[in-house]
């Protein structure tokens, strides 16, 4: 109570830029002494500014519990142009507050496992520098992702937004050499971009026509516009939160642009913990809460924004119960608990779903970091035993296949790792329980088909997981590496312990009877009702998870895999199993039909030489059969023309050509006498003059 | 002597203009510059009749300054002529006219 | 408007200053401009009496007259008497040149004849000392002591920039 009574001075709230102000310290101070100092350090220093990030985080938390309407802390002025009035300014409310407090900690605690993971893998690699580069990019992602959670207008969260997909991008093909054909990183990371650029026109659109229709791009003049107008409002209101809908199905992984978040784990696995687990996707989940005036003066698009969750959550969970690679898991895991947050919100349960957005970023970084261990251990045991080059046969040290009776060799990650997967079956009294079954709750009450379709995707998430930690941890090692596999050095299991204790704990955040986080919401998000604990759903839920967690354990844990063997479920389901392991063909029905359609008019406007490009054969085989080489040739140039040059080429050359013949013309100007000069310069005077004594004067 | 300053003012203008016109118009270089003195002297002109008409010295010291400043700038100005003379064979300006665009 | 005796000496006086002007742009031989412009010179220097500055009145005639125009007359013998034979490159300068400077005094006669009271006005008198040396003196080293000095400067300046002007090397020097 003091200490928010000293936070009430307003010298508190005056810190607030300073959230991203560090990290951004952090990543010029490695930029420029990085390649000097040692190599820990730098991952030291990346992570001691998200640190202080985090402490000035607290300290806006008890600045806003002294002064619960919050604050608008101005930096400066960024567009001044007409009544188009944009400020860099940050919104520190209780909702902000939530998602700095999040990003901030959980970045923190990723950071230093990163030192470890990463110091490990480059001296596979062999170069300090990407230790470096690695870092500046953590610490400008963190700079952004605080950008977008503080931000106070749609265009500076648009900024956030976008440079949080960069960031991604970076991050994704950092080991840009890597994967398929050496090209594969990048292609994944270029996939990420492209899919979340689709997004991205949703939110572009939606901020043109929300400054069209209120005339400003600040949420609380937007907001409070909406508000006045009421009915008439709700025309324009539902075509933007649609729009924004579409940035949110980009940003946050839901149907039908979620196909980059899986090709997204080419990336390290601290990346995929930071950003594609418990900050990037959450941005989307953010901006529909965030927006919430605008989503209740629209049902259509929350009724949207819930079934659209609901659906990618069963559909992604029906996928991760047939895949093979541990990340490929945790990655359809995260898409669809970012349906449930997506459900949650579009029915207007803002606390279930911020709530669930937090303790998802706790028990999912926790998995993500877990695996990273586990991958680390098993690869390290593979290096160790067969050398530096393996010998022939590809060994894939993420294919959970080759894991198997690692509890017993990696003892500290088997039991964080059994933390996290419990909480996020939903098993009490771990955080994921308290926060999923308020979900449901809300679902229930708000539109049964949602519960169902939710429960459904809880029961196979249960299931999942617990076929995961079976396949992984228990039973007999399955190949060499597993058996040798040892555990890491505490600077990675340390963060992951601390992990494991929010996880834990995370519960208390929300817990029936104090409601901690919704009456912190509520200071924000005023619509929310504060609900009871209901026992029943309670129940149901849990009985869903132990029993997918049972049966789990009935086909993967009585007899565990050993060597070589099949997948068992595939026996059970067949055919339905293999649609499963292949995502339901879903990125090869994009590739068929999106890419190539555009890849194909692409190559149908080239008019070059290049006999591999589909269009110009069209062109040759078509001309060939209407005239002589010479006319072939003057047609192709007159189509070239039509088609490349006439609209673009001869738009630059004559701009071009325009500025040169006026610049020739006015050169001549130049003659070089004196006397011309001269005759100019009393032009010039008697201009001025005769303009002094006629007119102004 | 009891003439209106706006005549000698209209005298310095006629002076002034003439100095104009010979600054443009002739092509010796030499020539050129006596204009120069001339449109100098006609502002002399005006400013005598202004300190005449309000009383005050300024005016004067201020031709003082005036003739001060053309003397050094003649100086320079013709030895800028010689040296072009030199290296040029030619006084003509419109044989100068190598800057050309 | 009557003419007094002094608008009729001040009329000759113009008169004289204007033919000495256009004979000084007109002649074809440089000399002949040179001593046109003495001439013109001496009619400024009477104007300046008449007007109550005999200090600046004997100053023109020394320096301007007498020094400035003495080195225009060295530069001209120096460079020898020179016609120009060829046509002018640029015909329109001179028309050009012609009615714009028409213009100008046209423009400022304007300006300056607009208010008819302006011609009648009667001079106010002045106190006796007016333009002599001690009040030129006075003035001047007291309230322009420092452009006074900076003026010393500039001569110096001027001194030093054509004697090196003068004396510079040439590489295709004879």
């Amino acid at each position: 109570m003091i200490m928010s009574q000293l936070a009430g001075a307003v010298g508190w709230f005056g810190l607030a830029p300073w959230v991203i102000g560090f990290p951004l310290l952090g990543l010029i101070v490695n930029l420029l002494i990085g390649s000097k100092i040692p190599e820990r350090l730098v991952g030291w220093i990346a992570s001691a500014a998200v640190g202080l990030a985090f402490v000035v985080a607290v300290l806006q938390f008890l600045a806003v519990q002294a002064d619960p309407a919050g604050r608008e802390v101005a930096v400066a002025t960024w567009i001044s142009v007409g009544s188009l009035n944009i400020q860099w300014a940050l919104k520190v409310d209780s909702l902000s507050v939530m998602m700095m407090l999040m990003v901030s900690g959980v970045s923190a605690l990723i950071h230093i496992y990163a030192i470890g993971y990463m110091h490990a893998d480059v001296r596979f690699k062999g170069d300090p520098h990407r230790y470096r580069r690695f870092f500046v990019y953590f610490n400008l992602f963190v700079a952004l992702m605080m950008v977008l959670v503080t931000a106070d207008s749609y265009l500076m969260m648009f900024v956030g937004w976008e440079g949080v997909g960069l960031c991604s991008y970076l991050l994704i093909s950092f080991w840009f050499e890597g994967g398929l054909e050496g090209l594969g990183n990048a292609i994944a990371g270029k996939k990420a971009f492209v899919v979340n650029r689709i997004g991205d026109v949703g939110f572009l659109l939606a901020m043109f026509i929300t400054f069209w229709t209120f005339g400003s791009l600040q949420f609380d003049a937007v907001f409070h516009q909406a508000e006045s107008m009421g009915a008439a409002a709700v025309g324009p209101v539902t075509v933007i939160t649609l729009l924004l809908l579409l940035g949110v199905a980009g940003k946050s992984a839901q149907l039908p642009l979620f196909v980059w978040l899986p090709d997204a784990m080419a990336g390290p696995t601290p990346v995929s913990a930071l950003i594609h687990a418990a900050t990037m996707v959450t941005a989307g989940i953010y901006l529909v809460a965030r927006n919430h005036v605008l989503f209740a003066l629209a049902p259509v698009s929350a009724n949207t924004a819930a079934m659209l969750g609901a659906l990618t959550a069963l559909f992604s969970a029906t996928i991760a119960v047939a895949q093979f690679d541990i990340k490929k898991v945790l990655a359809y895991s995260t898409i669809s608990q970012l349906g449930f947050m997506l459900a949650a919100v579009g029915l207007g349960g803002y606390v279930a779903g911020l709530f669930h957005l937090v303790t998802h970023a706790f028990f999912k970084a926790l998995l993500f970091l877990g695996a990273g261990s586990v991958i680390q251990g098993v690869e390290h045991a593979h290096e160790a035993s067969h050398g530096e080059h393996a010998h022939g046969e590809p060994f894939d040290p993420q294919d959970m296949r080759n894991m198997g009776g690692l509890r017993t060799r990696m003892k500290t990650t088997f039991w964080v790792y059994l933390i996290a997967g419990l909480s996020l079956a939903g098993v009490p009294p771990l955080s994921g329980f308290f926060s999923k079954d308020e979900i449901l709750l809300d679902a229930l009450h708000a539109n049964p088909v949602v519960y169902v379709l939710l429960a459904a995707a809880a029961f196979l998430t249960a299931f999942y997981i617990g076929r995961q930690l079976f396949m992984v941890f228990a039973g007999q090692p399955r190949t060499e590496s597993a058996k040798q596999a040892k555990e890491n050095p505490p600077v990675m299991t340390l963060p992951l312990v601390g992990l494991a204790l929010l996880a834990v704990l995370g519960g208390g955040l929300n817990f029936p009877g104090t409601h901690a986080l919704a009456e912190w919401l509520k200071l924000t998000i005023s619509e929310i009702e504060i609900s009871g604990f209901d026992f029943q759903v309670a129940g149901i839920s849990t009985a869903i998870a132990l029993v997918a967690l049972v049966l789990a354990w009935w086909i993967y844990g009585r007899k565990p895999m050993t060597e070589g063997s099949q997948d068992p479920l595939r026996s059970s389901l067949g055919a339905l199993f293999t649609a499963l392991s292949r995502k339901w063909w879903v990125d090869e029905l994009y590739a068929a039909t999106v890419v190539r359609g555009y890849e194909g008019l692409a190559a149908l406007m080239v008019v070059g030489e290049d006999a591999q490009f589909a269009g110009n054969r069209f062109w040759t085989n078509w001309l060939d059969q209407i005239g002589s080489r010479k006319g072939k040739q003057a047609a192709r140039g007159l189509l070239g023309m039509i088609v490349d040059l006439s609209f673009v080429d001869s738009l630059m050359i004559t701009s071009g050509d325009l500025a040169k013949g006026a610049a020739q013309r006015l050169s001549r100007l130049q003659t070089g006498f004196i006397r011309n000069y001269a005759l100019a310069i009393l032009l010039g005077i008697l201009g001025v003059l005769v303009f002094m004594i006629f007119g102004g004067g | 002597m009891n003439v209106p300053t706006v005549y000698v003012i209209g005298l310095s203008a006629v002076l002034f203009s003439l100095g104009v016109t010979g600054v443009l118009v002739r092509r010796n270089a030499i020539v050129i510059f006596m204009s120069i003195e001339l449109m100098l002297n006609a502002a002399n002109l005006a400013f005598i009749a202004f300190a005449r008409e309000a009383g005050s010295m300024a005016g004067q010291v201020f031709v003082f300054f005036v003739i001060a400043v053309a003397a050094a700038e003649v100086a320079v100005g013709l030895a800028l002529i010689v040296a072009i003379h030199r290296s040029r064979d030619t006084i003509d300006i419109d044989e100068i006219s190598s800057l050309h665009g | 408007m009557t003419p007094t005796p002094d608008l009729i000496i001040f009329s000759l006086l113009a008169a004289l200053a204007i033919a000495s002007a256009v004979m000084t742009l007109a002649s074809r031989q440089a000399v002949y401009s040179a001593l046109f412009l003495v001439f013109n010179f001496l009619v400024i220097a009477v104007l300046f009496l008449l007007l109550h500055a005999p200090f600046i009145a004997l100053i023109q005639i020394t320096v301007y007259a007498g020094a400035i125009m003495v080195l225009f007359l060295f530069v001209i013998m120096l460079l020898g008497l020179q016609s120009l034979h060829t046509e002018s490159k640029l015909r329109w300068q001179a028309p050009s040149a012609v009615i714009l400077a028409l213009i100008l005094v046209g423009t400022l006669a304007y300006a300056l004849f607009r208010e008819p009271g302006a011609a009648a006005a009667l001079l106010p008198p002045l106190q006796s000392g007016f333009g002599s040396p001690a009040e030129v003196g006075q003035v001047l080293f007291n309230q322009y002591l420092v452009p006074f000095e900076i003026t010393s400067v500039l001569l110096l300046v001027a001194m030093v920039g054509a004697i090196f002007l003068s004396t510079f090397k040439r590489k295709s020097s004879e």
